[in-house]
Parts: structure tokens; sequence; C-alpha cells
């Protein structure tokens, strides 16, 4: 009976989970696919934790019926997303271009790395002379740690 | 006592990155916009109280103008209505209004109840000119040059504070007719010196 009860709870918000998109979907599945992605990975610039496609906002609404027009438009991918950076300026990408502007945050994993390699290679060195014989020699700074 | 002086280093450096960030944080929902430096994007929309003579960007040229997008449904459009007023008041600067995702019959009685700051007032029906102008929330005001350049946008209500030490700076800064990129920098700087 409980079962029977929470099922028919769950059954009638089912309806309200799958019907933020009311944009009505493509004739073309390979457009449809496209428009599948595109709206989530551009962001609603309302609710900027949410992808055009997860957002109630109208705006998002707004900018749903844009990607589809642009698609049956014959736009490619790269065009609807400069149409909407020239409008809401990077932000509105979840996956961030490479630029000069933000080269530091894509390099900065791989330097974080190159320090720690040499970190660890200089500690690692350094004990290693310090098992290997009792003379402390130039890099005693470390050893006298 | 040497050996604690990296860490600390160490330590220090991450608590100033930590509390940038935290004192920047708020500005998260305060987007630069891409449109800053740009002529006006292209548009004709209806004018709400005459079907004869639509608003179009081609009309927003010539002088200083203040673009502000609003909307009955928007709470801080409230808020910021009597500031509107004031800035209509000292008739330096006229208001072009975008009524945006409204209803004319509402728009004209919160005019008619509040009082029109504006010199015209643009329906934007469908959203579609707002999306073109980077709209995400109203009230948002843009100061449009004499040449037709987007040189400023505020976001959220505008206030007496942010008129006189953003947006007035920008429009007496250039004296006669500046070129329109410079304009915000030299504004940036007119801005500093008021303050």
């Amino acid at each position: 009976m409980m079962r029977a009860l929470l099922l028919c709870a769950a059954l009638a918000f089912a309806g309200v989970a799958v019907a933020v998109d009311t944009t009505p979907p493509l004739a073309d599945p390979l457009l449809q696919q496209r428009y599948y992605e595109l709206t989530h990975e551009l962001r609603c610039m309302q609710c900027q934790n949410e992808a055009l496609a997860d957002s109630s906002a109208s705006l998002a609404a707004d900018l749903r019926v844009q990607v589809h027009e642009l698609l049956l438009a014959g736009q490619s991918d790269d065009q609807i997303r400069d149409h909407m950076v020239a409008r809401y300026g990077e932000f509105i990408l979840f996956r961030p271009r490479m630029s000069w502007r933000n080269a530091w945050l894509w390099g900065a994993p791989a330097l974080l790395m190159l320090v720690g390699a040499i970190i660890g290679w200089r500690v690692l060195r350094a004990r290693s002379r310090l098992v290997a014989s009792e003379e402390a020699g130039s890099d005693g700074e470390s050893l006298e740690l | 006592m040497n050996r604690f002086l990296l860490p600390l280093a160490g330590f220090v450096l991450l608590l100033v990155v930590l509390l940038v960030g935290l004192k920047r944080a708020p500005d998260k929902s305060i987007l630069p916009s891409p449109l800053i430096g740009k002529p006006v994007p292209q548009f004709t929309l209806p004018n709400l109280f005459d079907d004869t003579k639509p608003v179009s960007s081609e009309s927003l040229k010539g002088r200083w103008l203040l673009v502000n997008v609003w909307g009955t449904w928007c709470v801080e459009c409230r808020a910021e209505h009597q500031v509107l007023l004031q800035i209509k008041q000292q008739a330096r600067v006229p208001i072009l209004g975008i009524d945006w995702k409204d209803q004319n019959e509402d728009a004209m009685a919160w005019l008619a109840q509040l009082g029109n700051p504006y010199e015209r007032v643009a329906t934007d029906r469908d959203g579609r000119v707002a999306i073109d102008w980077g709209v995400y929330g109203a009230p948002e005001s843009f100061l449009i040059s004499p040449a037709g350049t987007v040189v400023y946008k505020h976001i959220g209500a505008m206030t007496e504070q942010v008129w006189q030490s953003e947006f007035l700076p920008r429009v007496n800064a250039p004296a006669g007719t500046a070129a329109p990129p410079a304009s915000p920098l030299s504004a940036a700087g007119a801005s500093g010196r008021g303050a």
C-alpha cells in the first residue's frame, strides 16, 4: 500500500522533472543531438550554475529557442558559441576556451607538478647522500632539517 | 627559526589568495559585458506610446543616452524608479526604456502610477533584442555615447551614487567629440578624480 502511494507521488512529479525544456525537438536527429549538446554546455546567465537545458529561467528558455533557430539556420556549433559569447562573454561557456588571459589557469597544473617534482627530487637526493656518507657537503642546509 | 620561514610564507600567501577570493566573490553576479566599446546592437522595436514611430538603434545616436532595461514584473525596477525620475529632472541625459518581456497595459499603468522617466519606451515582447544586448536580469542600464557606442553598463538598480560616480563622469569627461574606444579609459580617470 505504502509503496503504491509512493509510486503515485513519484509519478505525479515525473512530469515536472522533464518539462523544463519546452522547445519543440528538431526533426533532424543530428541537429537534435547538437541542440542537446549545445544547450548542455552553455550556461544559464540568470542562474549561473545551471546549463541552458536544465534551467527553468525565462532567459534560458529564450536562449534555447535561439540555439534552436540558429541550428535550423545552418550555423555551425562554433558559430553558435561565438554568437552567445559576443553577447554574454566567455562566461556563458561551461568549457572555457584557451586564451592568453586564462593561459595561467591551463598552465598552472603542469607548473605545480614541475615544482613538486623538483622539490621531491632534491629531498630524495639529500636523503640518499645522508645515508651514503657522513660528509654534509654544500647541500647541508636541507640536511640540518 | 629559518625552517619555519618558508612554510609560513606559503601560508601567508595562501591566506592572501583566499582573502582576495572572498572579497571578490560577490562580484560573480556582476559580469563584464563584451559590448563595452562596441556599437549598440542593431534593432527596431515598437514604441509603447506611438505605434507609428518604432524605436531603432539608428535613432540612439547624436547625444549621450541612458538605455534602461526594465519590466513591471521586476522588483528592483520599482526600487530604482525614483532615481530614474531624478535623472530625468536633471535633464542631462535622456533615458530610453526597453520594456522587457512585459505587457503594454501593465507598462502603461506602471508609468501612469509611478511617473514616466523615459523619453521613449521600446517594447521587447519576446526578449530577442535584450539577448542581443546581453541582458540577463533587469534592471540593467547602458550608457551610450553620441557616436552610438556602449560606454558603460550597470547591472542592478540604478542608484544616485552609481549615477554620480560611474555615469556622469563618463558623460563629462570627453569635451566635444571623443574617439569612442578612448572614452572608457579617459572616463575611468575622471571618475577616479571625482571620487
